[in-house]
């Protein structure tokens, strides 16, 4: 960030006395909202599409494929519809917190974008509390669920924004926990330094540096989903329960906002783990150019992330959604101890072997490549069961 | 001991289940699709992958049709309006109408049965949507033509003699439960 600001006075655009704050401020706001206006709000609508298509191949149907070149653009079509609709606010609703919740939701998504990591230097701000500032802004969705509820005066929305609270609210304990054993081995929080702590190999990942990291992984992804209301946990917005939960009152731009920060959480939940366990950006040397360097780190981040935001759709396709008491159980009575035994385990591990085991790493992997072998025979199973017409081509 | 045993039962279940249903739903990501992705994007028409007893729209073969008024006796909700009269001194038969309101018809079949020569049959055709109500009437004698007269022994005439081979085809379809194929080889 400094330095584009000494390119850009240098460079002499804005002339030879510029000050310095005047044109890091210009810097900040026109790259933030290059990044939330060319990134974040595009992702969050592309994504929209590709996940309607990938549940559609789930449930062997076809999924939107007309507008635009099989349906890519679906998601301008639905998003100019939603600003073509009216703005409804309920007579016995809070006018005031019922515009402002939708805001808030969506503020909560473009927050965490500034400390997003995308190669070792796109990123806004490499906070030294990066990781922290992540997950208590990605918490402020809370706020905007239960004002949603409440402000809606409905009882749908009402028990809607209360099951978010609970559940964001618990899950974040777990969260919380599953982040320790990556600061306890890199002994930082910025988002920089944990993945500059990684290597680009998959045994170097923390993902592979030891049983507990990666029970730490698994954990954090689960209580991603559920602070995302993602499927199985979007108990908060049971159709068949809750209409549509919190959201339930509100149309338009407004309902719009809310599944645009949820689906562009997606991508959030992805940069964390890719982060924290998949070695983010990195990339081997290949060559001296920083460009060139940058451009390959980007694309190695945003494939890892894509993958998981994949997976996060998968998981969507094919779970069912929890009870409520399930839900609480599952966090309360297996996340939380686990997570817990988990800190304590990585803390006796670094207490070991400081600078990590080497031999750990290559177990650990040759160990995700066998799962990952048994997972494509049983896919092989079922599919020669099913006695069923392949058909590899992923558009139709 | 029990509970203890449970607790961590429950997780392996929860991690072997969730592996095998995430198999399950990895192997439709290669299976092709069953949509029919219908109006456009068929690799034939809809009608023509449809068997022959498909009771679609009802179509009248004029030059096969006897005026025996049949099926407007058959019709359950009268939408078959027909007017033939018999000129007392040649006795033959002259149709001047024949309506059917496709917007009436329940498409039940019973009109076609009766039908000595198949004239009037159900086609594969579905697609009936149309701006009024008045269009869906289907008026199929513009002027006034003689009926047919079975003749005895085959059909001579080439222009008639396939049109009625189609009729009989749709009667003999219709008289065996299991359509003419399976009649014939029982």
């Amino acid at each position: 960030m400094q330095t584009l600001v000494q390119y850009l006075i240098s460079s002499g655009i804005f002339g030879r006395h510029a000050p310095y704050e005047l044109v890091a401020a210009i810097t900040v706001i026109v790259m933030s909202a290059a990044v939330f206006l060319g990134v974040a709000f595009p992702f969050a609508g592309m994504v929209s599409w590709v996940e309607r298509r990938v549940w559609a191949r789930i449930q062997s149907r076809v999924g939107p494929n007309r507008v635009g070149p099989n349906g890519f653009l679906q998601w301008l079509a639905d998003g100019v519809k939603h600003v073509c609709k009216e703005d409804i606010v309920p007579d016995e609703a809070d006018p005031t917190l019922f515009k402002l919740a939708p805001y808030l939701v969506v503020l909560a998504f473009v927050l965490p974008w500034a400390v997003m990591p995308f190669s070792s230097s796109l990123i806004l701000a490499d906070l030294n509390v990066g990781i922290l500032y992540m997950t208590a802004v990605t918490a402020l969705t809370v706020v905007g669920v239960l004002m949603a509820g409440w402000s809606s005066n409905d009882k749908w929305s009402l028990i809607g924004g209360i099951r978010s609270a609970a559940q964001i609210v618990s899950y974040e304990i777990p969260a919380g926990l599953s982040i320790f054993p990556v600061v306890l081995m890199t002994g930082t929080l910025s988002m920089q330094g944990i993945i500059r702590a990684q290597g680009w190999a998959p045994q170097h990942w923390f993902l592979f540096a030891n049983p507990f990291t990666m029970i730490a992984a698994i954990i954090l992804f689960i209580s991603a989903l559920a602070e995302g209301n993602r499927t199985p946990f979007d108990l908060p917005e049971a159709e068949s329960e809750l209409v549509a939960g919190f959201a339930t009152e509100y149309s338009g731009m407004r309902y719009l906002f809310f599944f645009m920060a949820e689906w562009g959480n997606l991508f959030i939940i992805g940069a964390i783990i890719t982060t924290l366990f998949l070695g983010g950006w990195q990339f081997p040397h290949v060559t001296r150019n920083v460009v060139v360097m940058n451009v390959l780190q980007l694309i190695t981040f945003n494939v890892k992330v894509l993958f998981l935001v994949f997976v996060s759709m998968w998981i969507r396709g094919t779970l069912p959604r929890v009870r409520i008491d399930q839900l609480m159980s599952l966090c309360w009575k297996y996340f939380v101890p686990i997570s817990f035994l988990d800190m304590v385990g990585t803390a006796i591990w670094v207490a070991i072997w400081p600078n990590g085991n080497e031999w750990s790493g290559y177990v650990m992997f040759a160990a995700g490549i066998v799962v990952g072998v048994i997972f494509v025979q049983r896919v092989i199973y079922y599919l020669r069961r099913s006695r069923m017409e392949l058909y590899f081509r992923p558009t139709i | 001991m029990t509970a203890i045993g449970s607790y961590f039962r429950n997780i392996k279940d929860a991690v072997t289940t969730i592996f095998e249903g995430m198999a399950v739903t990895a192997s439709h990501f290669v299976r092709r699709p069953y949509t029919v992705q219908y109006p456009d994007r068929t690799p034939m028409r809809v009608q023509d992958t449809l068997p022959i007893r498909y009771r679609g729209i009802l179509e009248v073969d004029l030059e096969i049709c006897t005026g025996c008024l049949a099926c407007e006796r058959a019709c359950p909700i009268d939408c078959i309006v027909m007017v033939a009269e018999k000129d007392p001194a040649t006795r033959a038969i002259t149709i001047s109408q024949f309506d059917i309101d496709i917007a009436k018809c329940m498409f039940c079949g019973l009109c076609s049965e009766p039908c000595p020569t198949g004239s009037i049959h159900h086609t594969t055709e579905f697609e009936g949507a149309d701006f009024s109500l008045e269009s869906l009437i289907k008026r199929f004698v513009k002027e006034p033509i003689p009926a047919y007269k079975a003749k005895k022994g085959p059909e001579t005439d080439p222009r008639i003699a396939p049109i009625l081979d189609r009729g009989m085809h749709f009667l003999d379809e219709w008289a065996q439960p299991g359509g003419e194929k399976s009649g014939s080889t029982t």
